[in-house]
């Protein structure tokens, strides 16, 4: 009887001493899920859902405080996929948010006065110039966020949608309406 | 006697390939006006290298490789640059790409030119030249050569193949260029066989083309080229299933020829090849076979860049007609403009007839009879394909291996719902491209946002610490000479930091003196003036002590 304890005991102790010490030992930094969230999330860093920036709202999302439909420049898509990921319902865009089609920022430079408060801006940096210097906006890295937008304080930057050219195009949805075929009756009509 | 593999599936479309056939090929004049596309291929486009207004001569350069998988553009004869801008391409998706319009002069004169003694050369460099040439692969993807056998370090070819297959119903130009130049096509393979060494050199010809197979043998004897006949079945011309025939390998999955030890071109381009080797001659024109519903069916030798209207004009269309394909029936775009021009890739106009083209069948949907799995050449499972590139459910296409479709349409033809199965393939890839594009472009962009996340921590912990030092070296100033010698030190430093130090040291120096004031004049007081002084000290800590516990805005209590 009491060997049986002891022995029941001793297993108990031991394994209590594996969990403790793999709890410690491979402890996983961070929250895993923050960063599967935030590789879903398109990265323009916005802030159009309300949090500054693409990992603050992965992290919202992550701690249950944020919906999963607040982010239009990733889409229907993205939000199938963010709910993919959580296990939860797919959810329409609310009222007035919707995605946009993508545009870069452009700065007219003929107006531009070298502010450089839309350098402050950027998130990602995707405008080069400096103090009392013509700005200019490197489109190969604007997200087209329209953060610069705002600050400016004489208005010469515009949003310009990316027209399709040739490298862009994408196949279309095949869409066939299902005919039925005619039956042997209207084709011997036919014929 | 060769022994043959057998690719899986392949179907026996109706050849159609005697209409065109028979005719020699001829010139065709030149056109009023070139159009020539700086995009013709995948990778990147060329850079533009001349300026509007221009006058070129024929072979001269126009447009230059940028990256590695691209390929110049050269004049197809001696004119003026009159405009680069966009305008209509032969392209599925109709939309323009920038061209540079050339107006011939007529006179057609050439740049300085001359044959390349190509065994003297290094191979890197001879690829290089064929690269200047703008030599691309002319069976239909206008590959560039040079990318296709430059070959890593340790990589060995076995076998040669060259593609004279040609299994598209409809096109005849590789039959006719076979037939009346089959010394240069060889001349052509030579110099392949020069650049990789292979062990064997094959060429590859369905047995569907006697007269080819016959001067392609004629001009082979002498030399250790083979040439095989293969049993006609669509699709053998393609480059992974000729290698199945002739060498009974397979190309893995994802993989490029090179890494089974193959390499494969085209016979137009090993003639290319040819003309620049032996006549110093970049790739200025090709064979186009214009057949359907026309008067004289033919193949015709063009510049590149001559709109597509020119080209149709001269086999004569016959009323009737519905549309145009460029390529074959099986694998060729339809164009909704003969505006656009040929390019490199472009291999064969079929105008359309109502009684050669009739409209497709109504859909039905698939009854998963799985005939599509049976014909597949790639050994795929198309009806699956069908499933899930339907529901948009591109992870299980890329499962079941989307991206080895060669697009060869055996299965939409003998589907027996007439489902249009390639136009879903298409339409998967194209998204499955464009979701990799954007992931990159996210990823990119979330390095950029850390990185500035960075900077903006790092710039503000240096300006932190600048200011302790700054303050730090002050005070120690301060100690050395009690008068305000902290100027000086600063003196580099920028105007905020100054200015606030300056306030800093101020504010510790009335504390300071505030701290060390003595009341004077008390050692000689009578005890009674004590009394008074010790009274008005009382209440004045009193009061001091109503105030802080009452608030300052309160009126101080009256006695």
């Amino acid at each position: 009887m009491i060997s049986a304890l002891l022995v029941m005991v001793g297993i108990s102790v031991l394994l209590g001493a594996v969990l403790g010490y793999s709890a410690i030992r491979f402890k996983v930094e961070g929250n895993p899920l923050v960063e599967k969230i935030d590789a879903v999330l398109p990265q323009t860093q916005c802030g159009q859902c309300g949090y500054p920036g693409c990992k603050p709202y992965a992290e919202a999302i992550a701690k249950g405080e944020a919906d999963i439909n607040l982010c239009p420049p990733g889409g229907e898509e993205g939000i199938r996929k963010l709910a993919e990921l959580l296990g939860v319902e797919y959810k329409p865009f609310g009222e007035g948010v919707a995605p946009r089609g993508k545009a870069v920022a452009f700065i007219d430079e003929q107006i531009c006065i070298g502010c450089t408060l839309c350098l402050q801006a950027c998130p990602v940096d995707a405008i080069a110039g400096a103090a009392k210097q013509m700005h200019t906006i490197i489109a190969s890295e604007c997200t087209g966020c329209e953060l610069c937008v705002a600050p400016c304080p004489v208005d010469c930057i515009s949003m310009v949608p990316m027209p399709e050219n040739i490298q862009t195009w994408k196949w279309p949805y095949p869409v066939y309406a299902l005919t039925p075929a005619p039956t042997a009756q209207q084709e011997t009509s036919i014929a | 006697m060769r022994e043959l593999s057998r690719f899986h599936g392949g179907i026996h479309p109706a050849e159609h390939k005697l209409e065109s056939s028979e005719a020699p090929s001829r010139r065709a004049p030149l056109p009023a006006r070139l159009i020539l596309p700086l995009h013709q291929h995948i990778g990147n486009g060329a850079r533009v290298e001349v300026q509007v207004g221009a006058r070129v001569l024929k072979g001269q350069l126009l447009a230059s490789a940028q990256g590695t998988i691209s390929a110049p553009i050269h004049a197809p004869t001696s004119g003026t640059v009159i405009a680069i801008e966009p305008h209509a391409v032969p392209h599925p998706s109709a939309l323009s790409g920038l061209c540079i319009h050339l107006v011939p002069d007529g006179e057609d004169r050439w740049i300085a030119h001359s044959p390349l003694d190509y065994r003297a050369l290094p191979k890197a460099e001879l690829l290089d030249r064929l690269r200047d040439a703008g030599i691309v692969g002319l069976g239909g993807a206008a590959f560039p050569t040079h990318v296709k056998y430059r070959l890593t370090p340790g990589q060995r070819i076995q076998t040669l193949v060259i593609n004279g297959a040609e299994c598209e119903p409809w096109i005849t130009t590789d039959d006719r260029l076979m037939r009346e130049r089959a010394a240069e096509i060889v001349g052509g393979i030579e110099v392949l066989r020069h650049l990789v060494e292979p062990a064997e050199g094959l060429v590859g010809i369905e047995d569907n083309k006697p007269q080819a197979i016959a001067a392609m043998r004629a001009a082979c004897a002498g030399s250790d080229i083979e040439v095989v006949v293969v049993p006609t079945l669509y699709p053998s011309g393609g480059e992974k299933q000729l290698i199945k025939i002739l060498t009974g390998k397979e190309v893995p999955s994802g993989g490029r020829p090179t890494n089974i030890g193959v390499a494969c071109s085209n016979v137009a381009t090993a003639y290319a090849i040819q003309r620049y080797v032996g006549h110093g001659e970049p790739l200025l024109t090709r064979l186009v076979t214009v057949t359907g519903h026309v008067r004289t069916p033919q193949n015709i030798e063009v510049l590149i860049g001559t709109p597509l209207e020119d080209l149709v004009r001269l086999a004569e269309p016959l009323p009737g007609v519905t549309g145009y394909v460029i390529g074959g029936p099986m694998m060729g775009q339809h164009v909704s403009t003969l505006q656009a021009p040929v390019v490199k890739a472009t291999n064969c106009i079929i105008v359309k007839s109502a009684q050669l083209f009739p409209p497709p069948a109504p859909v039905m949907p698939c009854i998963r009879c799985a005939r599509c799995a049976q014909v597949c050449p790639a050994d795929l499972q198309p009806q699956e394909l069908h499933w899930f590139a339907k529901a948009r459910d591109f992870g299980k296409t890329q499962e079941y291996d989307l991206f080895d479709c060669i697009e060869c349409g055996a299965c939409a033809y003998v589907c027996p719902s007439h489902i249009p199965l390639v136009q879903y393939y298409r339409f998967a890839k194209s998204e499955i491209w464009q979701r990799e594009q954007e992931q990159q472009a996210a990823e990119i962009a979330r390095e950029r946002h850390e990185y500035r996340l960075f900077r903006l921590e790092r710039e503000k912990q240096e300006k932190a610490e600048r200011l302790a030092q700054k303050e730090k070296a002050a005070v120690t100033a301060k100690a050395a000479t009690p008068a305000p010698a902290s100027a000086p030190a600063a003196a580099g430093a920028d105007l905020d930091d100054t200015l606030q130090m300056r306030i800093d040291a101020a504010v510790a120096r009335a504390k300071e003196q505030a701290a060390a004031a003595q009341p004077k004049n008390i050692d000689t007081l009578t005890p009674q003036q004590q009394a008074e002084v010790a009274a008005v000290e009382a209440r004045r800590a009193k009061f001091t002590e109503l105030a802080s516990s009452s608030g300052a805005d309160d009126e101080p209590p009256k006695q």
